[in-house]
């Protein structure tokens, strides 16, 4: 019903841009001057029809079902029901109405699933009339008040600037959401949990607080060893390292190739081939490094007389340095290519060659870029999670040998929500508060490189 | 310089063209350059005087599809040769580029950054005297000696183009290019320029593009006029301006065209 409604009003939308359009021709045939090109005239139109569309419908959508509510529990009132009562009346009636009424079914809630559905049959043909009226007045008022000298323009532009605010606007208030409910989670987390044996304790075992048995009462002093987070921290930053180890001198190396060897050619080929990289998906890297690295580097340490274990911090690390070798080389190719042509010919100038300029005026001068390309590499380092679910375990091991299986933040928020969880239950929460912790160090991080990269481009630009 | 009433030739460049992929940009240029002199290349835009520039000193070979025939000869020797070395010949042919080019680093790091690279500085001291030479012969050193330690960058236009000059006389080099050392100078910096270069030529031999014929009459010795990648006419700047040969050098002199 309320798809054909939309498409209707989509038509009408498109028919009105059609009449303001024919309308400004006929003033425009009679030999007078317009304000704003004719299809002006038609946006205009439009937008009459969709305002007043968008503000019903919208209204409708907030009222419509506290009022149903109100309506439909006015028969219970004065008849002594509890709040909680009369909210599992009003969903037992709206789940009858439905036909999805499973329990026990008593002549009053048969008679209130009746009213509901008429209530709501009497809801939608009203909005039906309202919309489609609105629509016509709104349009009919504005369709007459176009004439050789109204302003269309102007409303058109702002109409525009107001639909491209809301849609950055969603885009900030969506993550100022998602900050907010990692916020009071966390806070809620370390209600239970002190944030000191959060931050400095070195066990790190949720699972032991879900074996509790839910009758009993929370006592803090049974997490005091459960919520270590230093494990799991140093398993991040580990495993970020051992990437970073990997990406950075391929990146770097593979960038100042793209940008100051590479026959144009090459670079055709070779810049998107590298950036293919980019685009494999992380569970495609995971289960590389799960089932071919992982084992091949157990079975090289065995011949060795190395205990390597299957699932080692070394075959993630490595594997997601891989994986964020195209960031580095792609951002530092972009940022030695910026450098001006007239510091390469000053050096070339001066008897250099290619290496010692590059090693003396090339990269110094690129350096900051290539700094924040890196520090975006790092973050992305500590936010991956798929390779490091598949590849380096799930015990969280203190440990800085990068042969034993490690644990990082976002494998162990993996760990702690598969599977069964209860809100308000600390092991939960526990999540958010790393999520709350890895999400400060990411957000740092990009900060500082973004501030980085904006210093060099000011200083070029 | 003269040696016996005779002057010395100190680049000799014969029936030299260029070529940018298929396109021709130099036609058969033969251009004798005296030592110790100022000489100046004229002619509009896209005309290849900057070519040739480029060509002294084979900046050209930066420049992919940039391909140079013909010879030239600097002190005797033909620089397009195989044997020539590359890094060597720019030690000996300095540039200075139309844009102030100054490195991100400090005033120190610009003009001992050649020194450095030919390691002709066996000490800190000697560096030190060369970075102080260099700036004094540019002119710079009362201005900026109390703050050599501070990027080049952040210096006026005219103060980096002065700084770029130190940089390409630090090494000592027995000729100069400057292309179009002033053209994003103001009149006041240009002056200063056009001073300094007064000075240099006792010691290195330079060879300057402009677009000004003013900057040309005032600076140089000699002047080669280029017009549509052909060197039209060559000879004294005096003769150049004041009785010319070639009917195309008078109307461009006069203003009539470019």
């Amino acid at each position: 019903m309320n798809l054909i409604l939309f498409t209707f009003i989509v038509l009408l939308g498109f028919t009105s841009y059609y009449f303001g359009r024919r309308k400004a021709y006929t003033i425009q045939s009679s030999n007078k001057r317009l304000t704003a090109l004719p299809q002006f005239y038609g946006y205009y139109l439009s937008i009459w029809c969709a305002i007043p569309a968008f503000i019903i419908f919208s209204l409708w959508a907030i009222f419509e079902p506290t009022i149903v509510k109100l309506l439909i529990l006015s028969d219970y009132s004065n008849q002594g029901y509890l709040d909680d009562e009369l909210n599992l009346i009003y969903e037992k009636t709206k789940a009858l109405s439905r036909g999805q009424f499973t329990g026990e079914i008593t002549p009053f809630i048969e008679a209130s699933a009746e009213k509901y559905f008429s209530l709501r049959s009497i809801a939608q043909s009203s909005k039906v009339v309202i919309v489609l009226s609105a629509i016509i007045a709104s349009v009919a008022y504005a369709y007459k008040r176009i004439s050789s000298n109204s302003r269309t323009r102007e409303p058109v532009e702002k109409f525009l600037n107001a639909v491209l605010f809301t849609a950055s606007l969603a885009a900030i208030l969506t993550t100022v959401g998602i900050v907010f409910s990692l916020i009071f989670q966390t806070i809620d987390f370390f209600k239970v949990i002190p944030l000191f044996d959060f931050v400095f304790g070195t066990h790190w075992y949720p699972a032991k607080a879900f074996v509790r048995d839910s009758s009993e009462a929370l006592d803090p002093t049974m997490y005091s060893d459960t919520f270590g987070a230093v494990p799991i921290f140093a398993g991040t930053f580990f495993i970020a390292f051992i990437a970073m180890c990997v990406a950075i001198p391929i990146g770097l190396m593979s960038g100042i190739y793209l940008a100051e060897y590479a026959s144009t050619k090459v670079r055709q080929y070779a810049k998107p081939l590298i950036e293919i990289l980019a685009g494999i998906p992380t569970v495609v890297y995971g289960f590389f490094a799960a089932l071919t690295v992982g084992p091949f580097l157990k079975e090289l340490g065995t011949s060795m007389g190395l205990e390597v274990s299957a699932e080692s911090a070394l075959a993630a690390g490595g594997v997601m340095g891989i994986m964020i070798i195209p960031f580095i080389s792609s951002l530092s190719d972009d940022v030695i290519t910026s450098v001006p042509q007239s510091l390469r010919d000053g050096s070339y100038a001066m008897g250099a060659t290619k290496s010692e300029t590059i090693k003396r005026v090339v990269f110094p001068a690129a350096l900051p870029g290539i700094v924040g390309s890196i520090l975006l590499g790092v973050s992305r380092a500590i936010g991956e999670t798929m390779i490091v679910v598949m590849a380096s375990g799930l015990a969280a091991n203190l440990t800085l040998n990068p042969l034993e299986s490690t644990s990082t933040i976002t494998a162990q928020i993996v760990v702690i929500l598969i599977g069964d969880q209860a809100f308000g239950d600390p092991k939960t929460q526990a999540a958010f508060a790393l999520g709350m912790s890895l999400f400060l160090v990411t957000l740092c991080l990009n900060i500082v490189a973004l501030r980085v990269v904006k210093k060099y481009r000011e200083k070029y630009e | 310089m003269k040696k016996n009433g005779v002057k010395m030739i100190k680049i000799k460049a014969k029936d030299v063209d260029v070529f940018y992929g298929k396109k021709q940009a130099l036609y058969n240029i033969s251009l004798d350059i005296e030592e110790n002199q100022v000489t100046a290349l004229i002619g509009p835009s896209g005309c290849g005087k900057s070519t040739f520039l480029r060509c002294l000193n084979r900046m050209n070979d930066v420049i992919d599809i940039c391909s140079v025939k013909g010879e030239i000869l600097i002190n005797d020797f033909n620089i397009n040769d195989k044997s020539c070395d590359v890094v060597r010949l720019r030690e000996k042919i300095g540039m200075v580029f139309q844009k102030p080019n100054p490195f991100p680093k400090t005033l120190y790091e610009n003009v001992s950054y050649g020194p450095t690279i030919h390691g002709m500085a066996q000490s800190k001291q000697e560096m030190d005297e060369i970075v102080e030479t260099s700036l004094k012969k540019a002119a710079l050193w009362e201005e900026v000696k109390d703050r050599l330690h501070e990027p080049g960058t952040g210096l006026s236009g005219g103060q980096q183009q002065r700084l770029c000059i130190a940089r390409a006389i630090s090494v000592r080099p027995e000729v100069i290019l400057m292309d179009e050392p002033c053209s994003a100078l103001d009149p006041i910096a240009t002056a200063q320029i056009e001073e300094l270069i007064d000075e240099l030529k006792k010691e290195h031999t330079i060879i300057i593009v402009t677009h000004s014929m003013a900057q040309a009459a005032r600076v140089s010795q000699n002047t080669g006029f280029f017009h549509l990648g052909q060197l039209i006419e060559h000879g004294s700047t005096d003769k150049i301006f004041k009785n010319p040969d070639n009917t195309k050098t008078q109307d461009y002199i006069t203003g009539r065209f470019g």
